[in-house]
């Protein structure tokens, strides 16, 4: 290392000492003005943040006459794209869940918080928040200075403008909200002339009033304290996982660089104790205390700590994605050994393949027949037996559609009341009350099998079958 | 109590009990201030929009609050929205005969949905909840009818009430001729017996043993009966019974008792509509 090298170095970290004495580790009594310092981790942040772009312009999407995905719960009716799912094939959302929160776990397990760090809203959100207030009131210790300082025109001028930038970003994540449950063009109609309902108007006051809460005050206190998931995380993550780590074998001892030091003699690790890592934590902590459960593993901190790595001329990655097995030493578990891994895929696979088979057998029709149990059964004239049955036929088409009920499995029964198609009504239950009747010498018992069978046509003249298995009662 | 206080300075009421325990001064929190006062501002605010007050003793009434609001009104809106609904379609069964609206599948599917309320009230508790029948009371379910099953049939039955005749046989027939008779309607062939022709059960039942709906006899031939047998009772004991003592017979105090009481004067003529459509469509209406 030169001298002139070495002045420059010099010149550079007694500015970051300088910095250094601001930063203190938060607990919760001030709020944290996190520094912004770019990298390809801030590059990749806001890369994965602009996918809530999705959340925001997705309702305008449009398939044919509707709305391409819409939540339409008064109508209990979910539209994607070309499917419409009705609350009968709900069943498929609790593996879609599933899927969901495997995906977590699989993903916590491999790179840790991986959803905190860089998708999680509440990060996305505050960081968001947090942009304007350094665009507005500057670098962090400005803001802490005006913070503290006493009430001026200037003051509540900055401060207003932010606040009020930071309501209208409320605001319209209220409206994304609403618009994946109501018909988005409808929706701005309604809001431009003062029409909405007391639903939307009180989800509308929710999500602003919540938004502006949680991202504009609680922050990072939100992840400490109310975040169920932050609470589950250890159990997630093991010794083999990556995350953002402060190699201490290489850091410490840590120690300032003194001046005109040369590099060789030095007797201190790698960590030049420029407290950069915590002065950029969103979140306030020391990363260099090793894992905790303050940390949402957002990789801020790799790249301020290779910035200042590379003015004091160190190698960087002095901070950077390892597992505590690879840190100390150990070799590192290829994933594929990991039974974790292993478990974790078999069930985002099975929840993969319920959907795609709900999604592929998703019926037309689909019949219930319940049997009426009071009398179970009615002994006729000529001595044959009759049931009586609800039929309930659901018809998930977009149209009307004629369906014909027949029964079978036992000998010279006769249905009574389905003689004539049935108008089913399109997206809704249609119930049809039929008899069943069935000569004395046929009856085998006071219950067997019945066989119900519903084909709908639609008016391009294809069919639509479902059946159902019922009971047919006698005296035995 | 002491005089002098031994913890000075920290704000205590000087109450101090076994040596150190002691009340503070210290405020409630503030969260729990808020949500006091909160409760206090939504408690006047309630008395300002809702009836709250009684009127001072001596006086008749209450504060009515600002909005007028009265549970009363609320369920008599209630009731109003239902109404409206029902309405449409009753001002349209009003014009209508009972047969009309079983033919009109909107219609016949209202009355059955809305008729179960009258049906429970006036009918199910001798027929039973579904019709299924009672002990010594006629099923409404089978397609088996003393005074005939069309729809016109069971809007008279409910309009003008039953009672059908039969004469107690016991001083008439000998208890072999009793036996026989019975025996031949057990088999369901009444005619097979010449005791049915020679002793005038034909006056009432047919030639045929198949009854009169116009009389209300029964039909002889099926394998359904009017009266059930009693537990424990066989079907032929049952028969016998019934030709000695016959039904609603005054001069026999044994007598089987039958009567379906009029509703012509207790139900309007809408109500006796809907219920005959309701009945009809149970199972067996024809």
């Amino acid at each position: 290392m030169s001298d002139n090298q070495k002045s420059q170095r010099d010149a550079a970290v007694e500015a970051l000492y300088e910095e250094a004495g601001h930063w203190h580790i938060n607990t919760g009594d001030e709020t944290i003005h996190a520094k912004r310092v770019g990298g390809k981790w801030r590059t990749l942040k806001w890369l994965t943040s602009s996918l809530w772009l999705i959340y925001f312009l997705g309702p305008y999407l449009r398939w044919g006459d509707r709305q391409a995905v819409l939540f339409d719960i008064p109508n209990r009716q979910f539209h994607l794209f070309g499917v419409t799912i009705l609350p009968q094939d709900f069943w498929m959302l609790s593996l879609l869940l599933l899927f969901f929160a495997i995906l977590l776990a699989v993903v916590t397990a491999v790179a840790g918080r991986v959803w905190c760090g860089f998708f999680c809203f509440q990060t996305v959100w505050t960081d968001v928040y947090t942009w304007i207030e350094e665009k507005l009131e500057g670098a962090p210790a400005k803001r802490q200075k005006l913070d503290k300082a006493p009430l001026s025109f200037e003051k509540i001028r900055t401060k207003g403008v932010k606040h009020l930038l930071w309501l209208i970003i409320a605001f319209i994540t209220g409206i994304g909200f609403i618009t994946w449950f109501v018909d988005a063009q409808q929706f701005w109609i309604d809001l431009l002339s003062f029409n909405l309902g007391t639903t939307a108007l009180i989800t509308l006051a929710l999500f602003t009033v919540g938004t502006y809460v949680l991202a504009g005050f609680l922050r990072e206190q939100a992840c400490f304290w109310l975040c169920p998931y932050a609470r589950i995380q250890a159990v997630m993550v093991d010794n083999s996982t990556a995350v953002p780590t402060y190699d201490f074998h290489r850091g410490e001892p840590r120690g300032r660089v003194k001046k005109g030091q040369n590099e060789d003699d030095r007797t201190t690790g790698d960590c030049v104790d420029c407290n950069q890592c915590v002065a950029v934590c969103p979140t306030g902590v020391d990363i260099r205390h090793g894992q905790q459960e303050g940390c949402i593993m957002c990789a801020l901190c790799i790249d301020a700590c290779d910035i200042v790595m590379e003015k004091v001329g160190r190698p960087t990655g002095l901070i950077r994605y390892e597992s505590l097995d690879t840190l100390n030493g150990k070799e590192d578990r290829p994933l594929l050994k990991r039974p974790r891994v292993w478990i974790y895929t078999a069930v985002l696979a099975l929840s993969l393949v319920g959907i795609a088979y709900g999604l592929s057998t998703l019926d037309a029709i689909e019949i219930k027949v319940i049997h009426d149990r009071q009398p179970l059964f009615v002994v006729q004239s000529d001595g044959s037996i009759q049931n009586k049955y609800t039929v309930k036929i659901l018809n998930k088409m977009t149209e009307d559609m004629d369906v014909a009920i027949t029964a079978s499995g036992l000998e010279g029964l006769q249905v009574i009341g389905a003689d004539k198609p049935i108008t089913s009504q399109h997206g809704k239950v249609t119930p049809k009350t039929i008899f069943v009747r069935v000569p004395p010498a046929n009856i085998g018992g006071d219950s067997m099998p019945i066989l119900f069978r519903a084909v709908g046509t639609d008016k391009n003249g294809q069919p639509f079958v479902s059946e159902r298995q019922s009971v047919f009662m006698g005296p035995g | 109590m002491a005089d002098k206080n031994p913890f000075p300075g920290e704000n205590n009421t000087g109450h101090i009990w076994d040596d150190n325990l002691r009340e503070l001064k210290n405020p409630p929190p503030r969260w729990w201030m808020i949500a006091f006062w909160a409760s206090v501002i939504w408690w006047i605010a309630y008395g300002v929009i809702y009836p709250m007050w009684p009127a001072l003793p001596g006086s008749q009434g209450y504060t009515k609050g600002v909005t007028g609001w009265t549970q009363m009104k609320e369920y008599n809106e209630g009731v109003a929205e239902v109404e409206a609904v029902r309405a449409e379609f009753e001002t349209k069964l009003a014009g209508l005969s009972a047969a009309d609206i079983l033919n009109d599948e909107g219609l016949s599917a209202y009355t059955v949905a809305s008729a179960k309320v009258l049906f429970g009230d006036n009918c199910a508790a001798c027929h039973g909840r579904s019709g299924q029948g009672g002990p010594g009371f006629p099923v409404l379910v089978d397609d088996d009818w003393l005074y005939g099953g069309a729809i016109e049939n069971i809007e008279q039955t409910i309009t003008i009430g039953r009672k059908g005749i039969m004469t107690a046989h016991a001083n008439v027939l000998k208890p072999e001729e009793v036996d026989e008779l019975a025996n031949a309607v057990v088999a369901g062939k009444p005619e097979s017996s010449p005791l049915f022709l020679q002793k005038g059960c034909i006056a009432c039942h047919g030639m045929d043993g198949k009854g009169m709906a116009a009389l209300g006899s029964a039909n002889l031939t099926d394998s359904l009966y009017r009266f059930v047998p009693q537990e424990g009772q066989s079907v032929l004991d049952s028969v016998k019974y019934t030709i000695m003592h016959g039904v609603n017979d005054p001069t026999d105090p044994s007598t089987r008792q039958a009567v379906m009481p009029a509703f012509g004067e207790r139900l309007s003529q809408d109500d006796i509509k809907k219920l005959a459509v309701y009945v009809h469509r149970l199972g067996g209406g024809q």
